[in-house]
Formats: structure tokens, C-alpha cells, sequence
């Protein structure tokens, strides 16, 4: 009992990295919805190069690892003569891993429009963008939504990565934790506690929204 | 300079450096996926028994789990786990958080297979005489394993780049000899490109097997 009240007096650093993962996940999430949007109309539009590169994208980033997507911004970045924070370059590697897998889930849900709306809006003079914005993307939502749900919870748990590259994030504040006290289990198990407050009520909505929609159709 | 910051990972010394990075990386992925398929069906039965006392554990397992960072696993199994007296060496450490976070999610894709087929083909067995195992065995598992296995694949491919992980508790696979080399040699781009393209062609090579299965069944 001693230890854990070793730990509760330690629950403003806990905060203080859990604020930091909320803020890191919100702001890569922002911008792998952006990616994901892009990607997604490249990987649809009838354009090849695009096709081919919005392809590329997302085999590539799918299929290497997210740490060292993440290195490679955070170790890369001065290589190249820039200078940018931590916090930017982990926000910047979970946002283009995250935003090949945001490209998929908003493909699928535009392909599974029917055709025949994108050729009804266009013969009613819309461009394609409009067409894309006003009567495909509200339809696709419905099928986006658990999805991309996950992909959010995905995005909180994978952001732990940052504290590699000293992010002080959640992650990071649990192992100071732990060396500063001597305390692992009950250290550990009150971070993953706190995670699973993030995570538990995002997964359960987007179980919640799969089984409506596998319902209404 | 650039080009020989190149050239200098291709030297048979540094080559064969990554190399044993890789086999780590491989050995940690193989003997991942192999355990949390076997841990992952003896949940996924726990989860769709007929007894509450099985099926809520399993249930509370599988939950909190999945949604947890796997590094925060790999922490705890290395160093909380020794706290009540387990003592695992790195490789361990890793496989056995490897295998707890993905036999949660291998139990739901399995479950998922089972749960896809129609009630019909249990009720048309037992109705046959069939016993409950029977039915499972040689009626329902054979279909369901085409539905299983795309996201069968698709979860070992996450498994084997997430062994990249194993790196936080100092395992040499192959993201921690590339860490070491490029901090050596002062190459991180050319270091961490080369060994993005490692993983890429493993990762690409059983993503590309996953839809030639997944072909072959919609077909047979």
C-alpha cells in the first residue's frame, strides 16, 4: 500500500505527460487526416502518376517500422541542416505513418459509394472536387467512422514511441517515475491505467458505431 | 561526403553488423507469431465458451490489452516482471510482450472467422450427429480459415515491424545495431533508409503472399 501512495504523489507528473500525449495524438491526427484525404483521392483519381504514388505511399510507410520513421525525422532532420524540436519530429512520424493507414480506411469508404453518384454530381455540373466534397465524402463517413475511431486509438498508443526521442509524453514521465522511486509494478500498472482511460471509451464507440452500421445495411 | 557515407555501410563489417541485427529481428518475429497463435486460439476458446467464468476473463483480457502501448509491455515484462520474481533475458522479455499484446488481437480475428459463418452449418452438424468439437474441427474451421487468414497476415506484418521495439530494452535486432552504426559513422539518413528498405521487402513480400492466399481461396 506504501508504494502506491508513492506513486499517487507523483500523479502531476503522470498529468502532465498524459497533456503531452493528448497533444502530440490531437496535432498528428489533424495532419494524418489531411495525408489520408489526399492520399486517398490520389489512390481514386483516374490520373496513373497519382495512383502509382499514392500507392507508393502507403506500401511503403505501411510496411516499415513507425521507430524509424520517427528516427529518421528526429536524427535526419539536423543531417539535413534543420532544426527541428522533438515534439515536432515525433508528431511529424506518427502523422505520415498514420496517414498511410488513414488513406486506406478513407479509400475503402469512398469506393464504397456507388459510381453512380460521382457521375450524377459531375453531369449537374460539379468539378471533381466539389463532387468529392459535397455528395461522396458525406456518404463515406458513415463507413469512415469506426475505422478511423480505431485508427485514433492506434494513434494514442503508438505516440508511446516518442519517449525514444524524449518526448516527455506519458511514456516518458512513467519511466522517470520508476528509476526515481525504485517502483515498477504499480509505476506501470497506474500508466496503463491511465492509458486505457484514453483508450477504452474510443474503441468502445467505434465498436459501437461497427455494429450499428453492420445493422442498417 | 555523402556517397561515403553510402559506401560505408556496404563495407563487409558493418554489413555483417546489420545482418546480425537482422537475424535478431527474425528470430524475435518467428517466435513471436508462433506463440500468440497458439495463445491466441486458446484465448479466442476461453472468449466463446459456454461459461461465464471463462468468457468474462478472456473478455477483460482481450480488452485492455489491445488497447495498450506494446512498449509499456515491453517495459513492464522486462522491468517489473523481475519485481515478483520473474527473471527473463531480453529476447524473452520482448517475445512474451509480443505475444501477450498480439494473441489478443489474433483471438478476435479468430473469433471473428468463427462468428462469420452461418448458424445453419452448426446447427445442419449437430444435427448430424456431429459433436460439438466435431463440428468446430472438420464444419466450421476449414471456412473460417479463409476469412482469417488476410487479417491473420496483415497482424503478423505489424508484428514484425513492431519488434523494433525491443530496442528500448536494449535488444540488438536490427533498429538497434542501425542506431549504433549511424551513430558510429554519422549517417542516420543513409542508415535509416537502408534498413527502412530491410523491412520494407520482408514486410512487402508477406503482405504480397497474403492477397496470393487470399486470391487462391476466392477462387478454390
Amino acid at each position: 500500500m506504501g508504494n502506491w501512495n508513492d506513486v499517487l504523489s507523483y500523479s502531476g507528473k503522470y498529468l502532465s505527460g498524459l497533456g503531452i500525449t493528448l497533444e502530440v495524438s490531437l496535432y498528428a491526427l489533424l495532419l494524418s487526416l489531411a495525408i489520408g484525404v489526399v492520399i486517398a483521392i490520389f489512390r481514386v483519381t483516374s490520373s496513373k502518376l497519382l495512383n502509382a504514388f499514392g500507392a507508393a505511399y502507403v506500401e511503403f510507410f505501411q510496411n516499415t517500422p513507425l521507430i524509424i520513421q520517427v528516427f529518421f525525422f528526429y536524427y535526419g532532420s539536423p543531417a539535413m541542416g534543420l532544426n527541428i524540436s522533438g515534439l515536432a519530429c515525433g508528431t511529424l512520424g506518427l502523422a505520415v505513418y498514420t496517414g498511410a493507414y488513414m488513406g486506406e480506411v478513407f479509400r475503402a469508404g469512398i469506393q464504397a459509394v456507388p459510381k453512380g453518384q460521382m457521375e450524377a454530381a459531375r453531369s449537374s455540373g460539379m468539378n471533381y472536387l466539389q463532387a468529392m466534397g459535397y455528395v461522396i465524402l458525406p456518404q463515406a463517413v458513415k463507413i469512415i467512422l469506426p475505422p478511423l475511431t480505431n485508427q485514433m486509438v492506434n494513434m494514442v498508443k503508438n505516440s508511446a514511441i516518442l519517449s525514444t526521442i524524449a518526448v516527455t509524453d506519458l511514456m516518458y514521465q512513467t519511466y522517470l517515475i520508476s528509476s526515481d522511486t525504485f517502483i515498477v509494478f504499480e509505476v506501470f500498472i497506474f500508466a496503463a491505467l491511465l492509458y486505457l482511460t484514453i483508450t477504452v471509451p474510443l474503441s468502445t464507440f467505434a465498436n459501437l458505431l461497427e455494429r450499428r452500421l453492420q445493422r442498417s445495411s | 561526403m555523402e556517397a561515403s557515407k553510402w559506401m560505408i555501410l556496404f563495407e563487409p563489417k558493418n554489413l555483417k553488423f546489420l545482418m546480425q541485427g537482422l537475424q535478431w529481428t527474425i528470430e524475435l518475429a518467428l517466435v513471436s507469431i508462433a506463440m500468440s497463435l497458439f495463445f491466441g486460439m486458446v484465448i479466442c476458446a476461453l472468449r466463446i465458451s459456454q461459461f461465464r467464468f471463462l468468457r468474462y476473463p478472456a473478455f477483460l483480457y482481450i480488452e485492455s490489452l489491445r488497447n495498450l502501448p506494446l512498449i509499456l509491455l515491453i517495459f513492464f515484462t522486462y522491468f517489473a516482471l523481475p519485481v515478483i520474481g520473474v527473471n527473463l533475458s531480453k529476447f524473452w522479455a520482448a517475445v512474451v510482450a509480443f505475444t501477450i499484446f498480439t494473441s489478443a488481437l489474433v483471438a478476435e480475428i479468430i473469433r471473428g472467422g468463427i462468428q462469420s459463418i452461418p448458424k445453419g452449418q452448426w446447427e445442419a452438424a449437430r444435427s448430424q450427429g456431429f459433436t460439438y468439437l466435431q463440428t468446430m474441427v472438420f464444419i466450421i474451421m476449414p471456412q473460417a480459415l479463409r476469412k482469417m487468414i488476410p487479417p491473420l497476415l496483415s497482424q503478423f506484418i505489424t508484428l514484425t515491424k513492431d519488434t523494433s521495439y525491443a530496442t528500448i530494452i536494449g535488444l540488438q535486432e536490427l533498429t538497434g545495431q542501425a542506431s549504433l552504426t549511424f551513430i558510429e559513422y554519422n549517417n542516420p539518413i543513409q542508415t535509416l533508409l537502408l534498413v527502412a528498405c530491410i523491412y520494407f521487402i520482408i514486410n512487402f513480400a508477406m503482405s504480397r503472399l497474403g492477397r496470393l492466399v487470399e486470391q487462391r481461396m476466392a477462387m478454390g
